[in-house]
C-alpha cells in the first residue's frame, strides 16, 4: 500500500471522473443524473484515499512525505514532485472534504448544464490538491494558476446577475499578482538551477534579491488570501458565484495563498520576511478592523459573510508572521477552520436562497419559527465563526492572540478588536435572519432543513466541535513540520547577523 | 575559374530544389487538366510538402552549407522548416472545405502555397545577404497574389493590393539596408559580416553600419509584423479569405521570424548592444498594442491579426535576450503557437450561418450550448494563448520569459507578463461570449470532416502538452544550441 503513488491518486483520481462525466451521452435529464451521482462518488473515493494519507502520515518528522519524483524537463533539472508535510496535509484532506459537500450542495441548486458543472469541479478539485501536494515550484505554479479556469467558468455560467464583471474581476486580479510570482520564481530558477522546493528552500538568497522576491510572491498571495487593500475581488467574485463556488472559494481558494506565504515566502526568503513583517502586521490588522466594520453594514448575507472571511484571514495573516509556534500554528489552524465555518455559512445562505432567491437580509426574519433545525445549524457556525470556546474558531484565533500578544502587545490589542467587532457583525446576522417576527408573506411557507442538507451540514458540524475540543488531532500532525520551519527561519536570521556582525 | 567548372553542393538543399521542380509540376497538372483541378492539385501539393518533410528530415544533425555557403541547413532550420511545412500542409487541407463550400475553384492556390513554401524555406536557410532577399520575395509574391486570389470581391483584392505596397515598402527597406550593409562591410555573406563585426573588438561600428542594420531590423519587423510596422495586419487579415488569413498566421510567421532571429545573431551577433534596445522596444510595443488593441475588435479575423501580433512581441522577448536560451524559447514558442492558431483557424473557419461564413465575434454567443465540443476547443485555444496554465501556451511564455529573465531584461518580463495580463481580458471575453451569454440565432451544426479533425488534434495537443513536453523542447534546445554552436 505505501508504495502506492497515493498523492498522484488523490491528485488525479477527480480527473479521471471528470473525464468520464465529459465521455457520457445521451438524453440532458439522463446525463444530469448521471453527472451528479459520478462527481458525488469520484469525490467521495477521492476523500477516502485522502484519508489514507493522513493514516499513514508519520507526525515525527519534518521531512516531507509520500514523496513522487520523476523526470518531467530533464533537459531543465525541472521534475514531477509531491510530497505532503504536516502542513500542506490538512489543506489536501480540507480540499478533498469541501469538494464532495460542495457537490452534494449543487444537487438541486444547479439545473442547467450540470454536466459541465460537475467537470468543473471535479477538474478544480485535482488542480487544488495537485496544488498543495506539488513539491516542485513550477508544478506548483501550474496548479495554482490553473484553479482560475474552473473557477472563472464556476462563476461565470452558474453566477448572479453581476456574475460576468465578477469573474473577469476574480481572474485579471489573481492573474495580475501570479505573473509577477512567475518572474520570481524565473530569478530563483536562474540562480539556483532547480525548481525543487526542498532545494529551494536550502538554497538561501543574497539579502536584496530576498526583498524583491518576497515582494513578488508578496504580490500574488496577498490577492489570494486576500489582504487589505487588494481585496475587492472577494466580495464581488463571493456574492456572484454559485453556493458552491463560494464555499469553495472561501474553502481552500483563499487558503492557497496563507500556504503559499508558509511555503515560499517564509522559508525561502527569511530576512526579508523579518523585514516586512510590520507592513504585513499593519495590512491585517487594517484588514481585522475595517471589513469588520464594512461587514456590519452589509445588506447582503454573503457579501457580509465574504468581509468576514477578510477579517478572518488577516487573523491568519498576524499568526503567521509572528513567527512563534502558537502564531503559526493558530494561523494554520485558523485556516483550517475557517474553511469549514465560512463554508458552511456560505452553504447556511445557500439553503435559504435556494428557497426563496435572495440574499437581502431584509427579506428574512423570524425563520426560526419555521425552520428550527436550520436555525440551530446557523447558530452553531455563527458561535464558530465568533470564536466561542468549544468551537474550532475559538482555537485559532486564540493561538494566534498568544502569538500576536508574544510579538508585541499593541498588535494583540488591535487584532482582538477584530473578535469583538466579529461577534457584533455575525450576531446582528443572525438576530435579523432568524429571530424577530416572521411577518413576511413569502416566508411562511418556507421548508426547514432536508435529509440531503442535515448529511450536507453533519460533517461540518463534527468537525467544528471535534476542533474545537479536542485540537491535538490536527496540531499534533502539525507541530513537527511548524517547529522545523520556525527553526529554520531563526537559523537563517541568526545566520544573516552574524553575517552583518562579521562585517 | 575552378569554382564555375564545379557544380556547387546541392544535397542540403534538397527538399527546396524539389519544391520547384515539383511547384512547375503542379502547375502544369493544373493546366493542363483544367476545370475541377482544384481538388487533386491540393492532394497533390500536400503530397509535395510532405516529401519536401521528408526530405528535411533525412538531413541530419550537422551544420552544412551549400552553393558556395550561401545555403545553410542544420537542426536549427530543420525545426523553422518543419514548422513550416506544417503551418502550409494544415492550411491547405483547411481551405478545401471552405473554398468548397463558397464555390470558389483555383487550382493555382495550392501551387501558390507551395511556390510562398519555397520562398520560406529558402528565408529561413538564407546564409547570404542576396539569398534571404531572393527568398523572402519568392515568399512574399507568392503570397500578395494569394491575398487577393478572390479577386471578385473587394474586400481580398483590397487586402492583396495593402499587403502588396506595404510588403514592397518593407522589402525596400530590407534592401536598402541591405546594400548600405554591403557598402560598408564589404560582404553579404552572413559569415563574413559576422567576422567584420567581431573584428571591431569593442570599437563603435560606423554610422552607415547602424544605420543599414535598423533599416534591415524595419524590413524584418514589417515581416513578423511587429509594432510599429504592424499596420497591415489587420487589414490583410480581415480582407483575405478566411483560409488564407489562416495560412498567413501560421508559416509565414514562423519563417520570418526564423530569419529575423537568424539574421541579427549570426551576422549581427557582435552587434547586440546596438540592436538588442530596439528589439526590446518593438517587443513591448507589440505585446502592449496587440493586448489592448484586441479589446475594441468585433471582427474575429481582425482580433487574431492583434493576438498575432501580439504573441510576435513575446517570441521578440526571447530575441532580445539574445542567448540560446532565448532562441529555444522562441522556437518551442513557435511551435505551440502553431498549434494554437491552426486550431483556433479551424473553428474559424467551421463559423457558418445558413451556409455563409460569418466572422463577428458576437456570432459565437451561445456556441457553448449549439456547439459544445467547438466552444470547448475554442476555450482550450482562448486560455492557451493567454498563457495560463496547464494548457500549451504557458510553456513558450515559460521559456521566452526565462530567457529574458536569464539576461537580466527584468523591465522586459515584466512589461511583458503585465501585457499577458492585459491580453487574457479579450481572450476571456471570448470565452464569456461563448459560455456566458445566450444564443441570438445558432450557427450551422455541419462541420466538415477535415476541419472537426485538424481542430481536434489541436485542441488535443495544446491541452495535454503539458504531460510530455520534453520531446518538443528538448529538440527546440538542440536546434537553438546548434544555431550557437555556428
Amino acid at each position: 500500500m505505501s508504495d502506492w503513488p497515493l498523492l498522484s491518486l488523490v491528485t488525479f483520481l477527480p480527473l479521471a471522473g471528470a473525464l468520464f462525466i465529459a465521455l457520457t451521452r445521451g438524453e440532458e435529464e439522463q446525463v444530469a443524473k448521471n453527472a451528479r451521482y459520478v462527481a458525488l462518488w469520484t469525490s467521495l473515493i477521492t476523500f477516502v484515499v485522502s484519508l489514507l494519507i493522513w493514516a499513514g502520515f508519520d507526525p515525527t518528522t519534518a521531512d516531507f512525505q509520500f514523496v513522487e519524483k520523476r523526470d518531467w524537463l530533464p533537459d531543465w533539472g525541472i521534475g514531477y514532485h509531491m510530497g505532503v508535510d504536516g502542513i500542506s496535509m490538512w489543506f489536501v484532506l480540507l480540499s478533498t472534504l469541501l469538494t464532495p459537500i460542495c457537490i452534494l450542495s449543487s444537487w438541486e441548486a444547479v439545473q442547467k448544464r450540470v454536466k459541465e458543472y460537475m467537470i468543473a469541479f471535479l477538474v478544480l478539485e485535482t488542480l487544488m490538491v495537485g496544488m498543495f501536494c506539488a513539491l516542485d515550484i513550477l508544478v506548483f505554479y501550474i496548479f495554482f494558476e490553473g484553479v482560475l479556469i474552473p473557477m472563472f467558468l464556476i462563476i461565470g455560467i452558474w453566477g448572479g446577475a453581476r456574475r460576468v464583471y465578477a469573474a473577469f474581476k476574480f481572474f485579471l486580479y489573481t492573474l495580475l499578482g501570479s505573473v509577477l510570482m512567475l518572474i520570481a520564481i524565473l530569478t530563483m530558477y536562474l540562480q539556483t538551477g532547480t525548481t525543487d522546493i526542498p532545494e529551494l528552500m536550502a538554497a538561501g538568497f543574497s539579502t536584496e534579491l530576498q526583498t524583491w522576491l518576497w515582494l513578488a510572491f508578496f504580490a500574488s498571495f496577498a490577492v489570494k488570501v486576500p489582504m487589505w487593500p487588494v481585496h475587492t475581488w472577494l466580495p464581488d467574485a463571493h456574492v456572484e458565484a454559485p453556493t458552491a463556488g463560494s464555499v469553495i472559494l472561501a474553502g481552500v481558494l483563499l487558503k492557497m495563498g496563507g500556504y503559499g506565504f508558509l511555503r515560499f515566502s517564509i522559508p525561502m526568503f527569511p530576512e526579508a520576511t523579518e523585514y516586512f513583517a510590520p507592513l504585513v502586521f499593519v495590512l491585517s490588522v487594517v484588514a481585522v478592523i475595517y471589513t469588520s466594520l464594512v461587514a456590519l453594514v452589509q445588506q447582503d448575507m454573503k457579501k457580509l459573510i465574504a468581509y468576514s472571511s477578510v477579517a478572518h484571514m488577516g487573523f491568519v495573516t498576524i499568526g503567521m508572521f509572528t513567527l512563534n509556534t502558537q502564531g503559526v500554528e493558530g494561523s494554520i489552524f485558523q485556516m483550517l477552520s475557517h474553511g469549514v465555518v465560512s463554508g458552511a455559512l456560505f452553504l447556511c445562505v445557500g439553503v435559504v436562497y435556494d428557497r426563496m432567491h435572495t440574499r437581502e437580509i431584509a427579506a428574512y426574519g423570524g425563520l426560526v419559527e419555521r425552520m428550527p433545525r436550520y436555525a440551530l445549524v446557523f447558530m452553531i457556525f455563527t458561535m464558530a465563526s465568533v470564536g466561542l470556546p468549544a468551537t474550532s474558531g475559538f482555537v485559532g484565533e486564540f493561538l494566534i492572540l498568544m502569538g500576536a500578544f508574544e510579538a508585541s502587545t499593541w498588535l494583540a490589542a488591535f487584532a482582538a478588536t477584530g473578535l469583538i467587532l466579529g461577534a457584533a457583525y455575525m450576531l446582528y446576522l443572525y438576530r435579523r435572519v432568524i429571530f424577530g417576527v416572521m411577518d413576511k408573506e413569502a416566508l411562511k411557507q418556507i421548508l426547514d432543513l432536508s435529509p440531503r442538507e442535515i448529511a450536507i451540514f453533519a460533517p461540518l458540524i463534527i468537525l467544528v466541535f471535534w476542533m474545537g475540543i479536542y485540537p491535538s488531532t490536527f496540531l499534533d500532525i502539525m507541530s513537527v513540520s511548524v517547529d522545523h520551519l520556525i527553526s529554520n527561519y531563526k537559523v537563517a536570521l541568526g545566520d544573516a547577523g552574524v553575517a552583518v556582525a562579521a562585517r | 575559374m575552378d569554382a564555375i567548372t564545379t557544380l556547387p553542393v546541392m544535397s542540403p538543399a534538397a527538399a527546396e530544389i524539389f519544391l520547384a521542380a515539383a511547384a512547375m509540376v503542379l502547375l502544369m497538372f493544373g493546366v493542363f487538366r483544367g476545370g475541377k483541378a482544384q481538388e487533386a492539385t491540393s492532394w497533390l501539393a500536400v503530397a509535395v510538402l510532405l516529401v519536401a518533410g521528408g526530405l528535411v528530415m533525412s538531413h541530419g544533425g550537422d551544420t552544412t552549407l551549400a552553393f558556395f555557403g550561401m545555403f545553410k541547413a542544420g537542426p536549427f532550420a530543420q525545426f523553422a522548416k518543419i514548422l513550416i511545412l506544417a503551418g502550409s500542409i494544415l492550411s491547405i487541407i483547411m481551405s478545401r472545405s471552405t473554398f468548397r463550400q463558397d464555390s470558389f475553384e483555383r487550382f493555382e492556390y495550392p501551387v501558390l502555397i507551395v511556390l510562398s513554401t519555397l520562398g520560406m524555406l529558402m528565408m529561413v536557410s538564407a546564409n547570404d545577404l542576396i539569398a534571404l532577399y531572393v527568398g523572402l520575395e519568392t515568399q512574399s509574391l507568392a503570397l500578395y497574389v494569394i491575398a487577393s486570389i478572390r479577386r471578385d470581391t473587394l474586400k481580398s483584392t483590397e487586402a492583396g493590393l495593402k499587403y502588396f505596397v506595404l510588403g514592397a515598402l518593407s522589402s525596400g527597406m530590407l534592401l536598402y539596408g541591405s546594400s548600405m550593409v554591403y557598402g560598408f562591410a564589404g560582404t553579404t555573406e552572413f559569415e563574413g559580416l559576422a567576422n567584420v563585426f567581431s573584428g571591431l573588438d569593442g570599437q563603435q561600428p560606423s554610422v552607415g553600419l547602424i544605420i543599414g542594420l535598423v533599416f534591415v531590423i524595419c524590413g524584418l519587423a514589417f515581416k513578423v509584423s511587429a509594432v510599429p510596422f504592424h499596420m497591415w495586419t489587420p487589414d490583410v487579415y480581415e480582407g483575405a479569405p478566411t483560409p488564407v488569413t489562416a495560412l498567413f498566421a501560421v508559416a509565414p510567421k514562423v519563417a520570418a521570424l526564423a530569419l529575423f532571429l537568424r539574421v541579427l545573431l549570426e551576422p549581427f551577433g557582435a552587434l547586440v548592444g546596438e540592436w538588442q534596445q530596439i528589439i526590446a522596444l518593438i517587443a513591448v510595443l507589440s505585446m502592449a498594442i496587440g493586448a489592448i488593441a484586441a479589446i475594441v475588435q468585433t471582427n474575429i479575423k481582425r482580433l487574431m491579426a492583434y493576438s498575432s501580433i501580439g504573441h510576435m512581441g513575446y517570441a521578440l522577448v526571447g530575441l532580445a535576450a539574445a542567448n540560446e536560451a532565448g532562441v529555444s524559447g522562441i522556437l518551442v514558442y513557435l511551435a505551440l503557437y502553431l498549434f494554437m492558431n491552426v486550431g483556433t483557424f479551424a473553428c474559424i473557419l467551421s463559423m457558418r450561418r445558413q451556409g455563409r461564413p460569418v466572422e463577428g465575434i458576437h456570432d459565437l454567443a451561445g456556441l457553448s450550448k449549439t456547439h459544445p465540443g467547438m466552444a470547448a476547443m475554442i476555450m482550450i485555444f482562448m486560455f492557451s494563448m493567454a498563457g495560463i496554465p496547464p494548457l500549451a501556451g504557458f510553456f513558450g511564455k515559460w521559456f521566452v520569459f526565462m530567457a529574458a529573465v536569464n539576461a537580466g531584461l527584468f523591465a522586459l518580463a515584466i512589461l511583458g507578463v503585465i501585457a499577458s495580463v492585459i491580453g487574457a481580458f479579450y481572450y476571456l471575453r471570448i470565452v464569456k461570449i461563448m459560455y456566458f451569454d445566450e444564443a441570438e440565432e445558432p450557427l450551422d451544426t455541419a462541420i466538415p470532416g477535415d476541419l472537426k479533425i485538424i481542430m481536434t488534434v489541436m485542441a488535443a495537443v495544446t491541452l495535454l502538452f503539458f504531460i510530455v513536453p520534453a520531446p518538443l523542447v528538448s529538440s527546440a534546445k538542440a536546434a537553438a544550441s546548434a544555431l550557437f554552436a555556428g
